[in-house]
């Protein structure tokens, strides 16, 4: 570990708190349907898009159409994806001659779509033409950030208003959100990137003649436009196969800063405008505090097993730390910040290759995961996560004093913990009964890259990432199988959609609820107290329901790197 | 809820046709017109030819260049496309090792590489970026210390001073960006371009 490491440790994290208030201030009034100063170009696009669409923007919903809504939007991104995937041998802009994607693979690659993993079983470049790329990917990019981030605003009205039936109106969230916080970003995000040097043409694969006479077949594309909103919408399904690894989706160090930067950006600003919404920013900065805490122990975490290196490179005399699986202008600390980063948020781009890290720098990004994602989270999906453990936290403090328990207002009953403790116990039913299954079924087994403990982590991470709608990946594991495409999606729709439901049921409940104002005996969320107990609650849950098969992975694989024990 | 199918068609048609062809395709008109080499692919020609892309690495083996890291990169086996074969610096397959801390196949390759360094520059500790595979398997670049520990081979190869080639180096070495973010590093591509621009002379 070195100061100029920690430095740019510093700078990330001071940056990202310093965007969060302008940012939530932004996504507030965009939220609230106020003007903004894009509406004189974007109002006209926007009420053009409700007239066709027969949306009556004036018209709220109750949590249960806005639920139907959501579901019947992502049935027909579904069917888009599929339907491209399976035609794109015949479909224009496709200059590399692919062929039609396989069933399963399809399948596989549009659940993890339209649940915003994105899950990369496909090769991106030696796979994908630029019609699927764009239409296919780039759009479900925009609409699965742009659904996440309506359904925490959801969430939050639930806890900001009180006595009323209907939550907001999906339709138009998704819209505003696209219109005014994706698209105008992306726009001026795109141009940057090229600017960095990543391609953005419609043009053939290259073919190159090395200095030393070889071929080189090189493969461009319309990247730009999709990095930008996969960073942006912490979607994280690469353009190429080597994801954010690959030069041409991060060519310089100054792109994978911003690129780290644009991950968080729009998960920490919604801890403001839950902040702004419910009244009080302070609530908003305890939540991000809580994501803090965590956030920052697993960088250190990470960072020092990356820059110890493993056993096999100390024997070998090899100084500078893990560099298998890392890009030289990354180096150890962007390599493992990046890790981070992107298994706290749900994005799972990867700029290093999570399999070749040391055993304890890839267990934080699998615990990071396991926790729920809810570190800044996904855009949107964080932020619910995270309210779902502040109401069990919440829950618990209520228990120890034997008052019940409420927060910003809202008396948390039994309807809302019951909800929460469904949607959390989706995570263990998914990832450990699948990983359960896949250590034993031989088909299953016979995907693993590695030998011993490390094969069955690149398993438990398999299942942990889809579930988590993560899409970052051991990625050794040939995740390309009939086996491994249909359960990983069992596990990435179960993942999402059964988190996001009994969310929905806190939101509708909790906004017919009246609001009661703060008496002595009510316990502050917004001190020091309040933080350490969330965090608490969050690595309790976790350690109970992980820690075995930690045990088993990471754990037992780092005692026997030190024990010089190779498999 | 009926009257939500509607817009669930309607809308997801029109945001489909903004977020998926307006917006790529307008980036890309854009973006080709403010920086036409990059959004390209960077590429440099020599003689009129495209010799690669300043971002891709390639392959070197050759004694007289500089070389770049190992790279784990595949390509279908041409005589059973259900398997693949190595193929360093396949630049339309990027991938890495994806080989753990405790691969034995990993610790023999690190090992064999590590001897065969040694041997042909025992004065240097062997850079560890130079024995392992990138995550992309298309790194461009190598560490300044990487490039150092080539000089003494390069110079034999040329039979140029190893002085004049450390220069070379250093000249073509970047710094951190504002001098705090990323690591310093040699582009392999661009140092061997000025390599035999220099030899040239």
């Amino acid at each position: 570990m070195t100061m100029i490491g920690w430095l740019q440790i510093i700078l990330f994290c001071v940056i990202i708190v310093a965007l969060t208030k302008p940012l939530g201030w932004y996504m507030t009034r965009v939220f609230n349907g106020e003007r903004t100063f894009l509406s004189p170009v974007l109002r006209p696009i926007e009420a053009g898009i409700y007239r066709i669409s027969g949306v009556d923007e004036k018209r709220e919903q109750h949590w249960l159409t806005y639920t139907v809504a959501m579901l019947l939007f992502h049935v027909g991104g579904f069917l888009i994806i599929y339907g491209v995937m399976r035609l794109q041998a015949v479909l224009p802009f496709n200059p590399a001659g692919q062929a039609a994607v396989a069933e399963d693979l399809s399948f596989n690659t549009a659940v993890s779509f339209i649940t915003n993993t994105n899950w990369q079983n496909y090769g991106g470049e030696s796979t994908l033409s630029y019609l699927v790329q764009m239409v296919g990917l780039t759009h479900q990019n925009f609409l699965s950030a742009a659904i996440g981030i309506a359904l925490a605003v959801a969430l939050i009205r639930g806890f900001s208003r009180a006595s009323v039936r209907t939550v907001g109106n999906f339709w138009v969230d998704v819209t505003r959100c696209t219109l005014y916080v994706l698209l105008p970003i992306c726009v001026v995000y795109t141009l940057f990137l090229v600017w960095q040097g990543i391609p953005q043409t419609l043009g053939d694969y290259v073919e190159a003649t090395t200095l030393e006479g070889a071929k080189q077949t090189i493969a461009v594309g319309p990247v730009a436009s999709q990095v930008a909103i996969k960073m942006l919408g912490t979607n994280g399904g690469g353009f190429f196969n080597a994801n954010a690894a690959h030069p041409f989706e991060n060519p310089t160090a100054l792109s994978n800063f911003v690129q780290m930067l644009s991950i968080f950006a729009l998960g920490a600003a919604l801890t403001n405008v839950f902040g702004r919404m419910v009244g009080n920013q302070r609530q908003g900065w305890a939540i991000l505090a809580v994501m803090g805490v965590l956030f920052v122990a697993g960088v250190a975490v990470t960072y020092w097993a990356e820059a110890n290196g493993t056993s096999t490179l100390q024997a070998l005399g090899l100084t500078g730390g893990n560099m298998e699986g890392k890009e030289v202008r990354f180096g150890i600390v962007a390599s493992a910040l990046f890790a981070v980063i992107t298994t706290a948020a749900s994005c799972g781009a990867v700029n290093a290759m999570h399999d070749s890290f040391t055993a304890l720098g890839g267990m934080i990004p699998l615990i990071n995961i396991e926790l729920g994602e809810i570190i800044v989270g996904g855009v949107g999906a964080g932020m619910y996560g995270m309210l779902l453990f502040v109401i069990l936290a919440i829950f618990v403090a209520g228990l120890m004093v034997g008052r019940t328990p409420e927060y910003v207002g809202k008396k948390i009953e039994a309807r809302e913990v019951k909800m929460a403790m469904l949607a959390i116990l989706v995570l263990p039913l998914m990832i450990l009964g699948w990983t359960a299954v896949g250590v034993v079924y031989p088909a299953a087994v016979a995907s693993m890259a590695n030998a011993g403990p490390h094969g069955f982590t690149e398993v438990l991470y398999a299942y942990t990432s889809a579930t988590g709608n993560n899409g970052s990946a051991f990625a050794g594991l040939s995740g390309n199988t009939f086996f491994y495409n249909l359960t990983l999606a069992s596990a990435m729709f179960v993942g999402r959609f059964f988190m996001i439901v009994p969310a929905m049921a806190i939101a509708g409940s909790l906004a017919g609820k009246k609001s009661i104002p703060p008496s002595m005996g009510t316990f502050p969320t917004t001190g020091g107290l309040f933080v350490g107990l969330v965090v608490g609650v969050i690595l309790i849950m976790g350690g109970l329901t992980f820690f075995p098969a930690l045990a088993l992975g990471p754990i037992v694989e780092h005692l026997a790197m030190n024990a010089s024990q190779l498999f | 809820m009926l009257r939500e199918i509607r817009p669930a068609i309607v809308l997801l048609l029109a945001l489909t046709a903004i977020t998926g062809v307006a917006y790529p395709l307008a980036m890309t008109g854009i973006a080709g017109a403010i920086f036409p080499a990059r959004a390209q692919g960077s590429l440099i020609e020599k003689d009129g030819k495209v010799v690669g892309s300043t971002l891709i690495g390639q392959e070197f083996k050759d004694d007289k260049y500089f070389h770049g890291r190992p790279s784990a990169t595949l390509a279908p086996d041409p005589n059973d496309s259900s398997k693949t074969v190595p193929a360093p610096y396949n630049a339309a397959n990027s991938g890495g090792s994806n080989l753990g801390p405790t691969s034995k196949a990993l610790a023999d390759r690190l090992k064999e590489d590590v001897d065969r360094l040694k041997a042909e520059n025992p004065n240097a500790a062997v850079p560890v970026d130079l024995v392992t595979t990138s995550a992309s398997g298309l790194d461009p670049d190598i560490s300044p210390e990487a490039a150092e520990f080539q000089v003494p081979r390069v110079a034999k190869a040329r039979n140029m001073p190893e002085a004049s080639l450390k220069q070379l180096v250093a000249s073509n070495t970047e710094g951190r960006w504002l001098g705090l973010i990323g690591e310093p590093r040699v582009n392999v591509l661009a140092l061997n371009l000025a390599l035999d621009r220099a030899a040239a002379k």
